[in-house]
């Protein structure tokens, strides 16, 4: 992969693709065999690449592939384990988000740094006020003022400097950030996924400005899921995946199919379980029909029979998460039906989905999933306590409890001390997945609701998890699995339903099950719509 | 929940043996005595604010549930203008009285916190003032006093009398230990209390009624100050409004040095028996030093300090691993 590795004793090279500036040749950044791990799991493996000066260099990959660790480090949020990078022809290696600042590296980041309770003004200069004089520490605000109309105009943004930072829109706070960068004397611009919650004027603005802090020599590296986007503005295109650079190369190569091929990959099959059957294998569990939430789903409606597993992609933000909540009635819906072993939801609250045999895993596993400073056994008995508790006085029949909480972790292998004195936290993340499931499997629900099971997790753990799913459907459960990562769902499911804004676009069955179908389905923008 | 108890009697057992090169006198039955008497009541309203630590809350208005119900049960069995003086029923009634006052101002609480999701903190503060104030109100409807006297010889007993030899008061106080353990330990509600207090979200994803139990945990919190409270009134003789008014740092106090946390999830009864015995015991030792009432409040307050910026260190720990 080191096929067309710059040195940095090279300094003449024609101007390649026409670009904007010709300023010289040394990269503006230049990262060389950058690896990184947490806790043993290596997920960056040598990752290179260059960014020239007035170049647009985008960012591909899917969740998980390394694209976040490698801004982080950028950023100075994580340290690299090796390998070297170089901005400028100087060593760079921050400790701190402030070093990246100070390195002329500014990143636009889905979730803004704006202070909505400050003015627009107040925002661009913080921390960086113009004083009245060397001595007199008191805000010159006709300076203020000045500084920043100069910088709203150069991003075109045209507000008040004294308007409030809360009156603006999202596409406006986002020029607010990039102005704010450029008061910076940032040499490297870094959106992350600038788009998504702009309307398409605003993103054709932002592209519009692009075009122009290229033309000033600015370096941009640019991520975003929306594939499109990503060839029509880059120059040069970098897929991650799984931590590795699968390619790298001029736009001109590549087309939205070549890289959605190359960030899915081909091992499949072997990190999936082997099912013994496939698909319903008895009656309907779960009948949603025309499910609405205005401006969370739309019409929603399906079923999953017995034995089943059916599948939900979508990007972050579609309504997947957002639509099992609703089923498992932690969120309200205004229109439309919802039954579970056709009985209609009788109170749309987890109590009652629990009682009608639904089982429920959050993408949330810290938070929502388990009881972090709780034993494992606390975690696992959670949900079947009410039916091990005995007479009036409601003790529990810990014998009992216990037997049964033996018998899944066997089941499911959960590799823990004894059950009663190991803190859950001290479990692998797979591990304490398993517990989730478990607790559920306590309840032997009849639809189980699985967001993300394998998130976070390392490919031996992600199998675990997934046999343990399977071993649930064998035994006849629904299972209704999201996830971002479509291996998995291919792998899985009987069936995917992808879901888009808010609506399930289309559904999949397994014999059409095609990698880049699904991909395209979720990412491209108006699928069906 | 044992290895939060240990250093907290190590500390106690090197104080008591610090005292007593100054005052060999702490090593008596005498001052054992002393300590198991005037620790009682204690234990027993610092037992009820466990469950409410427990699920997360806390719960400031005891206090003056106590002075509630003293004043309130005193009127009804006081024989000088009782309105059940002489009458055989006036101590029961009296007894009910005190309950009903705990179970009253608990649901209330507890509603504000559960249903309304309104802070623990700021609702029993309310509660506090508002049944504080009242008492008062009601002491100087009934009597011209600031207090109500005279009660009846069967109530007061309660205090310092014995049973088959065993003072009363402690027969009580080991009867609701006892109860709170079993409820803690080994019942469907007390699983469902530490679940709502280590991760309220996890619990009710998980189907527990989380409203239900945190009431229940104001609601037993106000019955243990009921129960508090007859023993601190049988023992000074008079339902006062004032019954209790230094006792809520002490209640609090004692709970996190024995090893309650403030942020929930963790509290046990022996948790709460360690902290009262140690709170109790510096508390007579510092008297047998000789040392002002203001130097006895300084210093406790100082350890019950310590002992809650040890909870929020410990608590920073385990978030960070």
């Amino acid at each position: 992969m080191r096929e067309d590795a710059h040195t940095l004793t090279t300094t003449a090279m024609s101007s390649d693709q026409g670009h904007p500036v010709d300023v010289q040749q040394v990269p503006l950044l230049s990262l060389r065999e950058v690896t990184k791990s947490f806790f043993g799991v290596t997920v960056l493996h040598g990752v290179s690449f260059d960014l020239q000066p007035g170049e647009v260099l985008g960012l591909v990959g899917q969740n998980g592939s390394g694209k976040s660790t490698t801004m982080n480090i950028l950023g100075g949020v994580h340290q690299r384990d090796s390998g070297e990078i170089v901005i400028g022809g100087t060593h760079y290696r921050p400790r701190v988000p402030r070093d990246a600042e100070d390195a002329g590296i500014a990143f636009i980041q889905q979730e803004l740094n704006i202070f909505a309770n400050l003015s627009v003004q107040e925002n661009l200069l913080m921390g960086r006020f113009p004083k009245l004089g060397r001595w007199l520490p008191v805000i010159s605000f006709r300076r203020l003022r000045e500084r920043a109309r100069q910088l709203l105009a150069a991003v075109d943004l045209q507000v008040s400097p004294h308007a409030s930072a809360s009156t603006l829109s999202p596409g406006e706070r986002q020029l607010l950030e990039i102005a704010k960068a450029l008061s910076l004397n940032a040499k490297i611009i870094i959106f992350d996924e600038p788009t998504t919650s702009l309307t398409s004027r605003e993103s054709e603005r932002l592209f519009a400005l692009i075009g122009r802090l290229r033309h000033q020599g600015i370096g941009i590296i640019y991520i975003s899921h929306l594939l499109a986007d990503v060839v029509r503005l880059a120059d040069q295109i970098v897929v991650l995946r799984d931590g590795h650079v699968v390619r790298r190369g001029p736009k001109a190569a590549m087309t939205v199919d070549d890289l959605v091929t190359a960030m899915v990959g081909r091992s499949i099959e072997a990190l999936f379980p082997n099912r013994s059957r496939r698909g319903a294998t008895g009656a309907t569990v779960l009948e949603v029909e025309r499910v609405s939430q205005p401006g969370i789903v739309r019409n929603v409606s399906f079923s999953v029979a017995e034995g089943e597993i059916v599948g939900i992609a979508g990007l972050m933000g579609s309504g997947r998460t957002e639509l099992a909540r609703i089923l498992f009635g932690l969120d309200p819906f205004e229109s439309g039906r919802v039954a579970v072993t056709g009985r209609p939801f009788a109170k749309p609250e987890p109590r009652a989905c629990i009682a009608g045999g639904m089982a429920f895993l959050t993408e949330d596993r810290r938070h929502e999933g388990l009881m972090m400073e709780g034993s494992v056994a606390a975690n696992l008995e959670l949900a079947a306590l009410p039916e091990h508790a005995r007479g009036i006085s409601r003790l529990i029949d810990d014998r009992r409890l216990r037997q049964r909480m033996s018998a899944i972790k066997e089941q499911l292998d959960i590799k823990s001390g004894d059950l009663r004195t190991t803190p859950v936290k001290t479990l692998s993340g797979g591990n304490q997945q398993k517990v989730v499931i478990g607790k559920w499997l306590l309840r032997q629900p009849k639809l189980f609701i699985l967001d993300e099971p394998t998130r976070g997790l390392d490919v031996g753990a992600k199998q675990e998890v997934n046999k343990a799913i399977v071993q649930l459907a064998d035994a006849g459960t629904a299972v209704l699995m999201i996830s971002s990562e479509l291996e998995e769902l291919i792998g899985m499911c009987d069936r995917v339903l992808v879901m888009n804004r808010g609506e399930v676009g289309r559904t999949i069955e397994r014999s059409a099950f095609e990698r880049e179908a699904i991909l395209k389905a979720a990412m491209w923008k108006g699928i069906g719509t | 929940m044992t290895h939060s108890q240990a250093p907290v009697a190590a500390l106690l057992t090197v104080y008591v043996i610090g005292v007593a090169v100054f005052v060999p006198q702490i090593l008596s039955w005498q001052t054992l005595r002393d300590v198991v008497i005037a620790m009682l009541p204690l234990l027993v309203a610092v037992i009820g604010e466990t469950f409410v630590l427990i699920v997360a809350g806390i719960d400031l208005s005891m206090t003056a549930v106590m002075g509630m119900g003293s004043v309130v049960a005193a009127s009804i069995m006081t024989g000088t203008g009782g309105y059940l003086a002489g009458n055989p029923l006036a101590v029961p009634v009296g007894i009910l009285v005190f309950v009903g006052v705990g179970l009253l101002v608990g649901v209330f609480n507890g509603i504000c916190v559960a249903r309304l999701r309104m802070p623990a903190f700021m609702v029993s503060l309310a509660t506090m003032m508002f049944v504080g104030g009242l008492a008062v109100w009601y002491t100087s409807w009934h009597t011209r006093s600031v207090s109500i006297s005279n009660l009846p010889e069967l109530f007061r007993r309660i205090g310092y009398g014995t049973v088959f030899g065993m003072p009363i008061a402690f027969l009580l106080a080991v009867a609701v230990s006892l109860i709170a353990h079993s409820v803690l330990s080994r019942t469907l509600l007390g699983r469902w209390l530490y679940a709502v207090g280590r991760n309220e979200k996890a619990a009710r994803i998980s189907g527990v009624p989380v409203e239900r139990v945190v009431t229940m945990a104001f609601v037993i919190s106000g019955l243990c100050a009921a129960l508090a409270a007859v023993i601190y009134t049988s023992r000074v003789e008079t339902g006062t409004p004032v019954l209790a008014q230094n006792l809520l740092l002490d209640i609090i106090g004692a709970a996190v040095i024995g090893g309650v946390s403030l942020f929930g999830g963790q509290g046990t009864v022996m948790a709460a028996l360690t902290g009262v015995l140690f709170l109790t015991v510096l508390d007579k030792g510092l008297q047998l030093l000789g040392l002002s009432l203001f130097m006895v409040l300084a210093v406790k307050g100082s350890v019950i300090l310590l002992a809650a910026v040890l909870d929020v260190a410990r608590q920073r720990l385990s978030e960070s691993r």
